[in-house]
């Protein structure tokens, strides 16, 4: 019977059963794997040997490694799951496993490394990098491939003692749902007899038989005992073979090391590994079938590299060889499979064992790209040239070195038989979820075969989704995006619209829309381009109104059942009835633990779908003259228009090597370029009860709502509904305030109508900010926001930067990012860039603000009006603190560089000047105004002069200007894997600025715990809920003595948060400024964000302090305590989130007790604090630091 | 002293009955009450449609960001949102159970009529030694009449019966139109116990914020009247045992709700205003009157102010009724 999963777990569930310990730390695309396997393990599911693997998250896959090393050591079976950086990560310790020759499998799933950026999608970039640690390498090239290999590669480590890295493509077969045949715990147990076991197991460290391991070695024998493992890697090919056959000898499937497929007497042939293979098979069986003498040689066991094996595999016809490689190695001769491919039949042609072939080597589906028959035919159509490309690349088009192929992208060798689908939805309308249960539904109907796999987009809020899905009577074994869909789902009207949709289509497709507009009116609502594609392909049309179907069915906003059933209902790869049935029957299985509700309410939807289904038949002509909106705006810059516009569009796969930044270098602000209208309620403000407060621009964490004041006279010209009220401030007359919101990029959090302090006086319902539905306000909007930007900027230096209320008027620099609705993080970021972002540099650990912060195509980071900003990076996830040290490093040689050339050019330049310069005071904005002035005086001196000193200055002038260093992440970085690097640059005495976005959990991954994760809270790899009260970063810093440090929370005190964040900045050493974020892996509805930190603080969970070594300087108590005494229970604060609610439910008795121990950890931590804030300044250490 | 009492055959070392509160949602506070010397203990009410609306908001909660983003299809461990359906109430009766010698008795609320039946089994089995219906039923829909608003009571008494073997107890509201109609009837119904009154929590208006507010305003002795009234005419008069309930905030409360016939009296405002210890004071108080009067047996004073059996109950309450009421007049404008 087969089952229906992804690669993921088709891989763990094999290393699970295979284990005794699993050591682990999450990573995209590996994640998945090591969540099961916590999960499994909470369930006390056992592995094949009866025991209950052991499953530890550590700080770091630095951490993850080294334990496993030492669970090796310690004789147990054990493993361990990444991707990318964390196998680079592992590197060290790799070598030491294999160098000790023990037996363990890394399970990985190949994704890119990061270089001129970071992605998270697939490639062999990270293994080929392990290559020559002493691993094996074998790799799957198919969901199948990942579950039969991963028992190959325990069994092979056992019998070889070399160490596996058991690999197979992230982002496709990781994610890829394909029906499998899966191994039975007998077929497991087979494999892998228990003397081997024993074996691995006797050759652990025990004091009852003492060995030294790990010893240091000199020139006499480090050498030898390097060569001492030679017969062990020459034994592995053979006998990881006789495990395949082992296999093959129990389920009738047969992987040789390299597999040749194709004509057998090929002339040309590809060598490919992972799941390109398939599609080079499949296309290479295409063209065989058309008389062509191709074929394909699969390489599955890569290190140690069966040249033998790959030279017999080849027929003695092959005249020409291309080796595709996933990943590229700059500067190489060649790709590291293309040089052992060419060095192994070399040997072979120089032995006389045959002739020499002409080989090629070219790069392929580098960070998931596609790669698919048409470029399969497209590389052994060059390999029929006379002088074929030695190098190329396959799937782009590169105009700068001339390297790609030219391939055919309409070519589809697929089988009529199958079906193909693909649906268009949201993230957050259930596209996804209800398309794996219909892949799970048809993939357990006998004599079927489902394949299912889905393309996210970057954004957290309001994001896209597309699935692909396949049906049919045979395996299916494309590993690409759908083509030609015979049924195409668009889950929202907006969709349609991308070009996307109906290109998937295949003539005489199928299009099942969701849309609220009327059967009879759905026409003339397409706009013309639209409606030219559906007559174009003969589309046959069905509309639904899911959205009101749901919303009757009690499920809002959730159209998966709906639209699912109408798919079984259309699409007749079932009987109606059965299917009705089916999708009834996985209901109750899928949602039944979540009670009779849930699935009452779903079977509901199921059974009005299908009477508000309706078929429209569509005219003859094209009758729409509405085209669709551009794409960006007309005065958008021109790498906008003509490179991230293509980004946006879906078309980025277009675009050419040449349209792309050399060194990963992007212009900033490019967000306020794309609308994305992704709520349909919006804040509308009401400028009666305004009080302008300033409260719901602060805590905005979209920073779509902007404040101006100006004189009067400027309202000439004003659009009609244009909003403006009188300046609320003392000292100002005749001076008008509007608060503008920018709805377009509003998502409809509601935190603005929450923090809003005031209601009408007879509607306590009615704020002065408020939600209302968008559509009806766009046009006006539109017309007032280019207005309100017309306006004349606020004077910073004329802002009261200390108050909530003046830095309304502060212009953010951090702008309309992808991140969730209501998100707890943006607030404080945004926050940073209005104080300081004109003269502010970003390091940023890797996580939820490196996404919404720099993935492309669109980043939120921007510039004023003078072109400064925030200058913004992202190195890795672990080295962030000493990523942004060495900025600040920089800063201070550059400024003392700039200060030492001044003063060397004080006559030429004017005393005054000079001095006036190098003596200015910078920690207001006042002087920082004032010293921009000098500046710009100075600039224009030196214009006069030139010398190489003069030359100097200018390169370094601006750093004459305090440089404020900001060093950003997320709990997951500053409390495990970069727990390191934050302490010892906080020890450094330098002046950074360290916020600690904490979530208290692993955000961007989703939910792993962290050791900010409080006691008591459930998360992955804490299921059973945390048994570890957080670490206390900030009294970690505090112990340092030069630190200030700062914990705040927006919602419970934003004064206290922007006072913490000015003195923390002002302060000239290391800043920590630790704070508390609300996050949807929280569970609770995000409106309800700040009022959630306001419990926080106001239970003791999150005392609001600040530290500040200045004060302890000026002889006064430098401790701070700026809440009060807790006033609600830590049980009030906590009911209200599913983290902590959910383990109440499961296990109440243990819920009990951890929120009773969590209630003591808060009172205690409490009475320290309350002790330190009544200290003398005499009681803390004194900052040691020379010059203070 | 023998305070020891028989309520709907469960036998208490006294007839202080700790009633729903937040006193006892948890283990340590059931014992608490069971330290300070409550004859019994009834667990807060599990509300049927507070834990289906719970599971579907929890649903939605791990749904919404679900399959979105690439790095993150989840948010939360698998067993999360499991639907754990009553399972918290089950473990606080099977835990309370287990640390308190005195008996447990379970509160419903119900919504569903398999609501109603399978938590009270689930109760039933989880060690709660009866079952305490709160039917907590507010006809907010003007159309419903009277007599529906009742049988819906007696349905799902006998529905509730029907599921278990423990003794089930209802707890009504004041407002029926013939209060000794419905309590017979749900008496005739094979309720084993009728605690009378339920409180209904009812939203006030603030004239400033224009807003409605949800409060709790505890019970005041003077609360404790209109139970006793009933007590007094339905004791004898039912085989259900009887439960006071309301206003009972001092021993001399508990005292006269036992002159009125009352078999237990249960107390929540004031343990929750002068903590569990209070029930102590109340006991001592009741021993102390008992000593003070000559009983030396809680059932010799029980019903001793209760109206007579087999006497003309309308006279009696009439002739009571224009006595106080001239008494009445009498303190406020003199005699008449």
């Amino acid at each position: 019977m087969g089952v229906t999963v992804d690669g993921n777990e088709a891989a763990a569930s094999v290393a699970y059963r295979c284990s005794e310990v699993c050591a682990i730390f999450p990573i995209t695309p590996a994640s998945p794997m090591a969540e099961l396997a916590d999960q499994w393990s909470s369930e006390g599911r056992r592995n094949v040997f009866g025991a209950v693997p052991g499953v530890i998250e550590m700080q770091s896959e630095a951490g993850a490694a080294a334990a496993l090393h030492g669970a090796l050591q310690g004789g147990s079976l054990a493993t361990t799951f990444t991707a990318s950086q964390g196998l680079l990560l592992m590197i060290p310790n790799m070598y030491k496993i294999a160098g000790e020759l023990t037996a363990a499998v890394i399970h990985v799933a190949a994704r890119s490394l990061a270089a001129q950026a970071l992605s998270i999608f697939g490639d062999h970039s990270d293994v080929m990098a392990v290559r020559q640690t002493g691993f094996a390498l074998l790799a799957a090239a198919s969901v199948q491939e990942s579950h039969d290999l991963a028992l190959v590669a325990h069994a092979a480590t056992l019998r070889t003692r070399v160490p596996f890295v058991h690999f197979f493509d992230g982002f496709r077969t990781s994610h890829e749902l394909n029906t499998i045949e899966p191994l039975t715990d007998e077929d497991v147990r087979a494999l892998i007899p228990e003397e081997l076991v024993r074996q691995h197991r006797a050759r652990a460290l025990t004091p009852e038989r003492p060995v030294i391991r790990g010893t240091a070695q000199n020139p006499d024998v480090y050498f030898q005992a390097r060569e001492s493992v030679n017969p062990f890697y020459t034994r592995t090919p053979a006998i990881v073979q006789e495990a395949m056959d082992q296999l093959a000898e129990r389920t009738g499937r047969r992987y040789g090391l390299v597999d040749y497929s194709g004509h057998p007497e090929a002339e040309r042939v590809l060598v490919v590994m992972g799941s390109g293979g398939e599609t080079a098979r499949e296309t290479v069986a295409y063209l065989q079938a058309q008389g062509e003498r191709v074929g394909v040689v699969q390489v599955r066991l890569y290190r140690p590299f069966p040249a033998a094996d790959l030279c017999r595999a080849l027929p003695a016809s092959v005249r020409s060889v291309a080796v595709l490689d996933r990943t590229k190695e700059p500067g190489s001769l060649g790709e590291p499979l293309f040089l052992d491919v060419l060095a192994a039949l070399s040997e072979s042609h120089a032995d006389g064992e045959r002739a020499m072939p002409r080989v090629i080597g070219g790069r392929y589906g580098l960070s998931s790209k596609e790669f698919t028959p048409g470029m399969v035919a497209a590389v052994l159509a060059e390999l029929d040239r006379e002088q074929p490309r030695r190098r190329f690349t396959i799937g782009i088009d590169d105009d700068v070195s001339g390297t790609s192929l030219r391939y055919d992208a309409s070519l589809d060798i697929e089988p009529p038989d199958a079906v193909r689908a693909v649906f268009f939805g949201l993230g957050a309308d259930g596209t996804v979820g209800a398309n794996k249960n219909t892949i799970k539904i048809l993939g357990d109907e006998k004599g079927l075969h489902a394949q299912g796999y889905f393309v996210y987009d970057s954004k957290k809020s309001g994001s896209e989704t597309v699935s692909h899905l396949r049906f049919g009577p045979r395996p299916i074994s494309a590993p690409y995006l759908v083509g030609q869909a015979s049924f195409v789902g668009c889950h929202q009207f907006g969709l349609l619209e991308r070009a996307e949709v109906l290109a998937r289509a295949a003539p005489g497709a199928t299009l099942l829309l969701s849309t609220h507009h009327p059967p009879d009116r759905v026409w003339d609502a397409l706009s013309r381009p639209v409606q030219e594609r559906l007559l174009a392909k003969r589309v046959e049309l069905h509309v639904i109104d899911a959205n009101r179907i749901a919303r009757e069915a009690g499920l809002p906003g959730r159209t998966n059942t709906v639209l699912q059933t109408c798919f079984f209902a259309i699409s007749g790869v079932l009987e109606r009835e059965q299917a009705i049935e089916r999708i009834k029957a996985s209901i109750a299985k899928t949602y039944g633990r979540r009670g009779a509700e849930v699935v009452k309410r779903n079977h509901a939807a199921v059974d009005s779908a299908l009477a508000a289904l309706h078929r429209v038949a569509l005219p003859e002509k094209v009758t729409a003259t509405r085209e669709p909106a551009a794409v960006v705006p007309d005065f958008a810059p021109e790498f906008v228009r003509e490179v991230t516009a293509m980004m946006m569009a879906g078309r980025g796969d277009e675009l050419p090597v040449s349209a792309l930044p050399v060194d990963g270098t992007y212009p900033s602000g490019t967000t306020a370029y794309e609308k994305r209208n992704v709520s349909d309620l919006v804040a509308v403000w009401d400028a009666e009860l305004c009080i302008q407060c300033g409260n719901c621009s602060f805590v905005c964490p979209h920073s779509v709502i902007r404040s101006r004041y100006y004189e009067q006279s400027h309202l000439q010209g004003a659009p009609a509904g244009f909003r403006s009220a009188e300046l609320n401030a003392p000292g100002l007359p005749d001076t008008r305030y509007t608060l503008q919101v920018y709805l377009e990029d509003c998502t409809g959090c509601e935190l603005c109508v929450q923090a809003c302090p005031v209601s009408a006086p007879t509607d306590p319902t009615r704020k002065a900010i408020n939600l209302e539905a968008r559509e009806p306000l766009l046009a006006r909007e539109r017309a007032n926001i280019a207005f309100f930007e017309a306006l004349p900027a606020g004077d910073r230096a004329r802002v009261d930067f200390g108050t909530v209320r003046g830095a309304q008027f502060l212009e953010p620099l951090f702008e309309f990012s992808g991140a969730c609705a209501g998100c707890g993080e943006t607030p404080y970021l945004k926050l940073v860039s209005q104080l300081f972002g004109d003269r502010t540099v970003i390091a940023n650990a890797t996580g939820c603000s490196s996404i919404y912060g720099g993935n492309l195509p669109t980043t939120p980071w921007t510039h004023d009006a003078d072109g400064r900003g925030p200058a913004w990076s992202n190195s890795l996830f672990e080295d962030n603190a000493e990523f942004g040290l060495g900025l600040r490093l920089a800063a201070d040689r550059q400024t003392e560089l700039a200060r030492r050339r001044l003063a060397e050019l004080r006559d030429f330049l004017g005393s005054e000047l000079v001095d006036e310069i190098l003596n200015a005071p910078q920690l207001h904005e006042s002087e920082l105004r004032a010293q921009r002035q000098r500046i710009a005086e100075l600039e224009r001196r030196l214009e006069a002069l030139d010398s190489p000193a003069v030359v100097d200055l200018r390169s370094v002038i601006d750093h004459l200007i305090r440089r404020s260093v900001w060093i950003v992440g997320g709990d997951g970085w500053a409390y495990d894997i970069g727990s390191g690097g934050l302490d010892h640059v906080l020890a450094s005495g330098r002046d950074v600025n360290v916020l600690v976005l904490d979530t208290e959990v692993y955000s961007n991954t989703g939910g792993q715990m962290s050791k900010a994760t409080p006691l008591g809270a459930v998360a992955k790899f804490a299921a059973a809920g945390k048994t570890m009260p957080t670490k206390d970063l900030a009294l970690q810093a505090i112990a340092l003595a030069s630190v200030y440090v700062a914990r705040v929370a927006m919602g419970a005190d934003p004064q206290q948060t922007l006072t913490a964040l000015r003195e923390a900045e002002a302060y000239d050493g290391p800043s920590l400024v630790i704070a508390y974020s609300h996050c949807i892996a929280h569970g609770y509805e995000m409106r309800d964000g700040l009022d959630q930190q306001y419990r926080a603080v106001a239970s003791g969970h999150w005392p609001l302090i600040r530290y500040n070594p200045m004060a302890r300087a000026a002889n006064r108590n430098p401790f701070l305590l700026d809440s009060s005494r807790p006033r609600i229970s830590l049980g009030d604060y906590r009911q209200r989130e599913l983290r902590f609610r959910s383990l109440a439910a499961s296990d109440p008795a243990e819920a009990e007790r951890l929120l009773e121990l969590a209630q003591q950890t808060v009172q205690q931590r409490w009475q320290t604090y309350e002790e330190m804030a009544t200290r003398s300044a005499h009681d803390f250490l004194a900052d040691a630091r020379r010059d203070r | 002293m023998d305070l020891s009492t028989t309520y709907m055959g469960l036998q208490l070392r006294n007839p202080l009955v700790a009633s729903p509160s937040p006193l006892s949602h948890t283990v340590d506070g059931v014992r608490r009450l069971a330290d300070a010397g409550v004859g019994a203990v009834v667990l807060h009410s599990l509300f049927e449609e507070e834990l289906r609306e719970q599971a579907a908001l929890d649903a939605r909660i791990v749904d919404r960001p679900a399959e979105s983003f690439p790095e993150a299809l989840s948010y939360f461990p698998e067993q999360a949102d499991e639907d754990a359906g009553p399972r918290r109430y089950l473990s606080l009766i099977e835990r309370a159970a287990a640390t308190v010698e005195i008996p447990v008795i379970a509160s419903l609320n119900g919504t569903t009529p398999e609501g109603w039946t399978d938590y009270a089994r689930a109760m039933q089995d989880a060690g709660a030694a009866a079952i305490e219906l709160n039917i907590y039923y507010v006809p907010g829909d003007t159309r419903v009449s009277g007599r529906d608003v009742e049988q819906r009571h007696i349905d799902v008494l006998q529905r509730v019966k029907q599921a278990v073997s423990v003794p089930v107890a209802v707890k009504l509201a004041p407002y029926f139109s013939s209060i000794g109609e419905i309590a017979l009837r749900l008496d005739q119904a094979g309720a084993d116990g009728l605690v009378l009154f339920n409180r209904f929590l009812q939203p006030d208006v603030d004239p400033e914020t224009f807003a409605l507010l949800s409060t709790v305003v505890l019970s005041t002795p003077g609360d404790g009247l209109l139970p006793r009234t009933w007590i007094a005419l339905l004791h004898g008069r039912v085989g259900a045992s009887l439960a006071a309930t309301t206003g009972v905030e001092d021993a001399t409360d508990v005292v006269k709700c036992l002159l009125a016939g009352a078999d237990v009296v249960m107390s929540t405002s004031a343990l929750l205003r002068h903590g569990p210890q209070h029930a102590s004071v109340l006991l001592d108080g009741l021993a102390t009157w008992m000593r003070r009067k000559g009983f030396s047996s809680a059932d010799d004073l029980r019903g001793l102010l209760a109206v007579p059996p087999g006497g003309d109950e309308s006279t009696h309450e009439r002739s009571l009724y224009v006595s106080a009421l001239r008494a009445a007049n009498a303190s406020a404008y003199g005699h008449w």
